[in-house]
């Protein structure tokens, strides 16, 4: 069956979730990955959003994290307060997270493009991101990958990943044993070593050669052992198109 | 305690805790009065240009947007927005003329919908100032740190960031842990609106659903002006008070606003209205747009009843019903754009 790459970016990124942890979800594509990995593999993934929504079933992609499908059949309709509060208490496993741009220590910028006073672009800002990338124990971002995306330097740096390296983190008052996962791109998958902090190169979507990838990371991307990503299945893809996101809202027709 | 730094952004309606405590003695009635009045009046009576304020709800569910029509009509200036996820409420008042600067944790998006043209074009083009940047945790907790009468409230976040950077926090060696920690100053909006789904006309509150920064926030603001899809009797209240989650003494007005949250999901009774958004996200491309929209639904409408009119009255806010029930499946005009 054939697939386009935000679909392969939802696949991956659901089967990367484990069941019976706890995830702290933002808008979009990491939604449809929560969903499918909660239909699939990861029943028991307990499903937090920001503006109180806690274990809910999701019946169908909310617009918003705060509408009211973020809360149906949920054990909990609580607040941001309850919610941050359960993060920085150390119950949020993973922090799940789009950008626009990333650095090799995977901070995070959502906040502006050029310079902040006198943007070229003006995107949203903060929002929870910041939240969840100090308080979650790990985090997970979802975006594309290309030079002016994957760069040496951030035109502002919204979320800390592991800021300037090993023990920055700590060092800046976060909490300790945190920090970035895994990066899923339509390239591959890319996680972080476990010395320098520096983004690692771990697996590549089929037909993607580590070329590929290299060519559309502005910084210099660490090798580890890379695997092949296994395409998308047909359930996977089933449960997308017609029970996640039946209109294409997010996956396109 | 030893300041480790400080940001640069503005501070903006932090209070020293007993001028707030003396806004608390003198301003707000203890008494079971009858608050009800209509939006025109509270608008009039407890916004004034220049202020600093927030919206309840999440920019887009549970906003009260009678009220964000009313002041754009009563032509409210140079206000400060709480950007506390502001999303389809900020995009409109910048639209409207109203706002011109924003405290900002999250604005000129509209989520899933994708960025917003004219919140966008407004702060790209200087017109909109951005005034500080925060997370969304920190917005909550400034609301928190007023709520409970204190100067700043810790939390463990925005650290070695440009986020805190730009926000009027500082970061501190605590004391106990010795380590780094963020002290957020206490925010306290000098009015905020908050859409409920049914009070007293006392203005003791219902929330079915999430209640997001609201109960923070009501304790918070200086004036709290209270919008409501239904206005209930007394014994509603009291025969469930765990259920009241913003009490009388802290409210400043209530106004019966049925529908009030459209074109904004209210959690339980209707969806977003997902063609007026469109609409809205189409013509607010450019700034004559934005005019044509405002003219129409806005300068256009008497009152908040004539506009439910307008975007198709009763027959519509039942397919919104249904929507919100499931029982209709989501239309989304907006995601076909370039697809």
């Amino acid at each position: 069956m054939s697939y386009n790459t935000t679909e392969l970016m939802a696949c991956v990124a659901s089967r990367v979730l484990e069941n019976g942890k706890s995830i702290f979800v933002g808008t979009g594509l990491p939604i449809i990955a929560t969903m499918l990995a909660q239909r699939l593999h990861a029943p028991d993934l307990l499903v937090v959003f920001e503006a109180g929504g806690i274990g809910p079933k999701l019946p169908t992609i909310p617009i918003s994290v705060g509408d009211s499908r973020t809360f149906h059949k949920a054990v909990m309709a609580a607040s941001m307060d309850y919610t941050m509060g359960m993060a920085q208490a150390g119950l949020v496993d993973y922090g799940f997270l789009g950008a626009a741009q990333i650095d090799k220590y995977g901070n995070l910028n959502t906040t502006v493009i050029g310079d902040h006073d006198l943007p070229k672009v003006r995107l949203p800002g903060s929002g929870g991101a910041n939240d969840l990338g100090s308080l979650c124990h790990q985090t997970i971002t979802l975006m594309r990958q290309d030079k002016r995306r994957f760069m040496e330097k951030l035109d502002y740096l919204t979320t800390p990943g592991f800021l300037t390296g090993p023990g920055a983190r700590e060092a800046a008052g976060l909490p300790t044993e945190t920090g970035p996962y895994r990066v899923i791109t339509q390239l591959g998958v890319m996680g972080f070593d476990k010395e320098t902090k520096e983004m690692t190169l771990l697996q590549l979507h089929p037909g993607v050669t580590v070329d590929d990838v290299m060519e559309n990371t502005g910084f210099e991307l660490l090798l580890g052992e890379v695997k092949e990503t296994d395409a998308p299945t047909i359930e996977e893809l089933k449960l997308l198109r017609e029970e996640i996101d039946p209109s294409g809202i997010v996956i396109g027709k | 305690m030893k300041v480790l730094a400080e940001g640069e952004g503005e501070r903006l309606a932090w209070m020293h805790p007993d001028e707030a405590r003396r806004w608390m003695r003198d301003n707000k009635s203890r008494a079971l009065v009858d608050r009800r009045m209509d939006i025109s009046e509270a608008v009039r009576r407890f916004t004034r240009d220049g202020e600093y304020f927030a919206m309840g709800g999440f920019g887009h569910i549970r906003v009260s947007m009678n009220a964000i029509y009313e002041m754009i009509r009563q032509k409210r200036r140079n206000l400060i927005m709480a950007g506390k996820t502001s999303v389809h409420d900020v995009d409109i008042l910048i639209g409207g003329g109203v706002v011109d600067r924003i405290d900002c944790a999250y604005a000129h998006g509209h989520e899933l919908r994708g960025l917003s043209p004219c919140g966008r074009r407004a702060t790209e083009s200087g017109r909109v100032k951005i005034v500080g940047e925060l997370s969304n945790a920190a917005f909550q907790w400034r609301f928190k740190a007023a709520a409970m009468g204190l100067p700043w409230y810790p939390a463990r976040v925005m650290m070695g960031t440009d986020t805190f950077r730009y926000s009027s926090a500082m970061i501190v060696e605590d004391p106990f842990t010795g380590s780094p920690i963020t002290l957020l100053p206490a925010c306290y909006p000098d009015f905020a609106f908050i859409h409920v789904h049914r009070c007293d006309r006392y203005g003791n509150c219902q929330i079915d659903g999430t209640t997001i920064e609201d109960v923070d926030l009501a304790r918070a603001a200086k004036r709290l002006i209270i919008t409501t899809e239904e206005i209930v009797d007394d014994d509603v209240i009291t025969s469930e008070p765990g259920r009241t989650v913003i009490p009388h003494f802290i409210v400043d007005a209530v106004v019966e606003s049925p529908n009030g949250s459209h074109p904004g999901n209210m959690p339980g009774l209707y969806y977003s209205d997902e063609a007026h958004m469109t609409e809205w996200l189409r013509l607010s491309r450019s700034d004559e747009g934005v005019k044509e929209y405002m003219d129409k639904y806005v300068y256009g409408v008497e009152d908040f009843d004539e506009y439910l009119g307008l975007i198709g009255g009763e027959e519509r806010m039942e397919y919104l019903a249904k929507l919100e029930r499931l029982e209709v499946p989501l239309d989304a005009p907006w995601s076909r754009r370039g697809k």
